[in-house]
């Protein structure tokens, strides 16, 4: 049973999500690839919404992007792209979200950092990765190990963001406004 | 809030998106379960004649191509590089998905959003029995599209606030005042939604 916020609250993050993308990739100096903030709020709405309301917040965005809203990072959206080759990275945005507010709710209720970080890194790296590697390897037809090779440049970037993750959450939840899961 | 549709006057513009979906999702079905390189010829000649029935600008079509394809063209390159057997089969696959991402391009450059935002819709009233409630669902797809200019421009002064202290040490703490600023939004529209009569309960059968 969704709530009234429950509604507001996936709403407001598929949308902070999709202004993520908006933003201009931040350039980190020492990594090859800059940083595209996306996978920062799948890593965030599951830890500060939890499961349900994580996972919905993504969904949302995903069809949002399906109806041809440009909303990925670049400016692309469409069916096409969640065809493409990286398109299994961004439907398995839900279930990272999804992950990430499953493990929050079992073992990182608190305002610890770290275990928020070991959450964000699971749901947020390892769900999205074990949904768009395989993904990748059928459409481009390359061999399951290859394909999870070419993306290997992008894992530092994920960790960075999964650190930035924990540590926002920890503050928020620090801060107190956090609203309950059945408010 | 526009999306990627490029209006003009054509039959492909004017088919239901309903239809056109299903069109996309057969042809892949079809596609796939045809030999490589002949569902890539398949799809190929499908696309391009829907291509120019829809009397789209070619050069547009294939700007949003182009990042698929050349990410798909790189993986290619250094797989036939490395592996050197079996690049023929390789190509057919590739070839053949560069074709489907071209018919999914061209349903999403001929139809408007808010024929697809129905058509999801319509898809969640026939999963009412799985306990998907279609109101709720519509109502949170009109509130993203709603909060997305809001929240962009404030990612905009999170990323104007970083750059204005050079290169920051601790980009977590920026975010914080943004996500604060969020959590308590949502307080005063669930109270807006509330005040206006909105019910969480009612399933939408009766409106």
């Amino acid at each position: 049973m969704l709530s009234t916020r429950d509604l507001v609250l996936s709403a407001l993050f598929a949308a902070l999500v999709a202004g993520l993308g908006m933003a201009p990739p931040i350039p980190l100096g020492f990594l090859p690839v800059p940083i595209t903030a996306q996978s920062l709020g799948v890593m965030l709405a599951g830890a500060l919404l939890g499961a349900k309301r994580g996972g919905l917040a993504l969904l949302l965005f995903v069809l949002l992007v399906a109806a041809g809203l440009p909303l990925l990072a670049g400016g692309r959206g469409g069916v096409g792209v969640l065809m493409g080759p990286s398109g299994g990275f961004v439907l398995a945005f839900p279930v990272g979200a999804f992950v990430t507010g499953l493990l929050a709710e079992r073992f990182a209720t608190g305002a610890n950092p770290i275990r928020l970080f070991a959450v964000c890194a699971i749901g947020g790296i390892l769900a999205v990765y074990a949904g768009g590697i395989p993904w990748l390897s059928v459409v481009a037809g390359m061999p399951l190990e290859k394909a999870a090779l070419a993306v290997m440049a992008f894992i530092p970037g994920d960790f960075i963001k999964a650190g930035i993750a924990a540590f926002a959450a920890a503050a928020v939840r620090r801060a107190g406004v956090l609203p309950t899961a059945h408010a | 809030m526009l999306g990627l549709y490029l209006h003009r006057d054509s039959a492909v513009h004017r088919l239901g998106a309903g239809v056109k979906m299903g069109g996309l999702l057969a042809a892949t079905l079809v596609v796939l379960a045809l030999p490589g390189a002949l569902g890539a010829l398949a799809a190929g000649l499908l696309g391009l004649g829907l291509l120019v029935a829809a009397k789209l600008p070619v050069g547009r079509v294939l700007r949003e191509l182009r990042a698929p394809v050349v990410m798909l063209t790189l993986l290619f390159g250094c797989q036939a590089l490395l592996a050197g057997t079996g690049w023929a089969e390789t190509l057919a696959a590739v070839t053949r998905f560069a074709a489907l991402i071209l018919l999914a391009t061209l349903m999403t450059l001929t139809t408007k959003v808010a024929d697809m935002v129905d058509l999801f819709e319509r898809l969640f009233s026939a999963l009412r029995p799985l306990g998907v409630n279609p109101a709720k669902m519509a109502l949170m797809l009109a509130l993203t599209i709603r909060f997305i200019p809001l929240l962009a421009e404030q990612v905009r002064e999170v990323r104007m606030a970083q750059q204005a202290r050079g290169v920051e040490r601790n980009i977590a703490a920026l975010f914080v005042p943004l996500l604060v600023k969020i959590l308590r939004l949502a307080d005063d529209l669930t109270a807006a939604l509330d005040a206006r009569g909105y019910d969480p309960t009612d399933d939408g059968r009766h409106t």
